[in-house]
C-alpha cells in the first residue's frame, strides 16, 4: 500500500466518509474509491465501478464479481451510539460499546454526571438531549438509548430519535414506566412510532448490576444491528 | 479507545513513526466455516509484533512469519490456508474452513 493511499484512507475514515480500496492481488496495484470516483493505479470499467458501489452500499468486502482478481475492501463509517444519561450503567455501556466498534456519545446536561473523570475517552455533551441529538442527527447507523429515568431528559431525546431513521431505540424503565411513556409520546402524536422503542431495554439475561444491564443493552443493539431475533 | 479498523490504522501510524517496517494482512476470500470474514485485517511490524486477526488464532503465526518476509522484500503475497492436519502439525484451520490472506507492505 502506497503512503498516499494510506493517508487518504485514514482521512476519509476520520471524516466518516465511506470508501472502498480495490487491490489487484497479482501485483498489488490499488485504487481508492470515494464519492463514486476512483483514484489510483487501476483502470476500472463502469461495470467494475457499479459492482464496487453495490459492495459499498451493502458494506460487504470481497472479490469483484466481474474480475475476481480484484479484491474490494469496504470501509464503512462506524456505527454510532448516543447514550442519554451519564449514569452508572452508562459508565459500563460506553466503554463496552466502544470496544464493540461503536462511536459513543454520552449526553447529559447534569455536569455532575457528565464529566471526564467519570467518562474518560468518550465524547461527552452537556447539552439538553434534544439539542445534542439534533446537532448530531441520528442516521440509519445510529443507536439511541435513554437511561436517565427522568422524562424531562429521556422524552425529548426519544422524540428526536423517533423522528430519525436510527436503527435502534431503547429506553430504560419498567413496563409500568414504559406504559406511561407511551401515553405521553402518543399524546405528542408519536403513537405510530413508539413501537420502535425497545423497552424494557436490553435482552433478558437475568442480570441486575449496572455492568450486567450494560451487557444486555449492548447485546440487544448488536442483535438488532445484524437483523437477528431471538 | 477506537474502533477495530481505526485501531489497525492507528497502529500502522505508530509503528511507522517509530521507523518500523509494517505489513498489512487482509482476508480476501473464505470458504466454509472460517472464523473471520473477508476484509479482516492483521498488521505486523518487522519485529513480529502484531495487532488484529485473520482467524481465531489458528494461522496468525504463519501469516506473521510471511509478513516479515513481505516487509523485507516488498513483494505482496497471497497465502492460502485449508483444514489443518493435527497429526502433521500443519498450519491451518481446525474448524474445517479455508481462507486466502493477502499480505502487502505498507509504504
Amino acid at each position: 500500500m502506497k503512503a498516499d493511499i494510506l493517508h487518504r484512507l485514514i482521512a476519509l475514515r476520520q471524516a466518516r466518509s465511506p470508501c472502498a480500496l480495490v487491490t489487484r492481488i497479482i501485483d498489488g496495484c490499488q485504487s481508492l474509491i470515494a464519492g463514486g470516483s476512483p483514484d489510483g493505479d487501476l483502470v476500472l470499467t463502469p461495470a467494475h465501478l457499479e459492482q464496487i458501489a453495490a459492495r459499498l452500499a451493502a458494506d460487504k468486502s470481497g472479490p469483484l464479481e466481474a474480475d475476481p482478481g480484484l479484491f474490494v475492501r469496504v470501509y464503512a463509517p462506524p456505527s454510532r451510539l448516543f447514550v442519554v444519561g451519564a449514569v452508572h450503567i452508562a459508565q459500563f455501556l460506553a466503554p463496552m460499546a466502544t470496544m464493540a466498534g461503536f462511536e459513543v456519545t454520552v449526553i447529559d446536561p447534569r455536569r455532575a454526571f457528565a464529566n471526564a473523570d467519570r467518562f474518560p475517552d468518550v465524547e461527552l455533551s452537556d447539552e439538553w438531549p434534544d439539542e445534542a441529538m439534533a446537532k448530531r442527527l441520528p442516521d440509519a447507523q445510529t443507536a439511541v438509548v435513554t437511561l436517565t429515568h427522568d422524562p424531562k431528559l429521556d422524552d425529548p431525546a426519544l422524540v428526536v430519535a423517533l423522528a430519525s431513521p436510527a436503527f435502534y431505540i431503547g429506553a430504560l424503565g419498567s413496563r409500568r414506566t414504559h406504559a406511561q411513556r407511551v401515553e405521553r409520546l402518543t399524546a405528542e402524536g408519536l403513537g405510530e412510532q413508539v413501537t420502535r422503542i425497545h423497552a424494557p431495554v436490553g435482552l433478558d439475561l437475568g442480570g441486575r448490576s449496572p455492568a450486567e444491564i450494560a451487557v444486555s443493552v449492548l447485546a440487544q443493539i448488536v442483535m438488532v444491528k445484524h437483523g437477528h431475533d431471538l | 479507545m477506537a474502533t477495530e479498523t481505526d485501531d489497525v490504522f492507528t497502529r500502522i501510524g505508530q509503528w511507522q513513526m517509530a521507523g518500523k517496517g509494517v505489513a498489512l494482512a487482509t482476508v480476501v476470500r473464505t470458504w466454509g466455516s472460517s472464523p473471520r470474514p473477508a476484509g479482516s485485517h492483521l498488521v505486523v511490524d518487522e519485529t513480529g509484533a502484531f495487532f488484529g486477526s485473520v482467524s481465531g488464532g489458528c494461522i496468525e503465526g504463519a501469516v506473521i512469519h510471511e509478513a516479515r518476509a513481505v516487509i523485507a522484500d516488498g513483494k505482496p503475497r497471497l497465502l492460502e490456508f485449508g483444514v489443518s492436519d493435527e497429526q502433521a502439525w500443519e498450519v491451518g484451520l481446525a474448524c474445517g474452513g479455508k481462507v486466502e490472506v493477502y499480505v502487502e507492505r505498507v509504504e
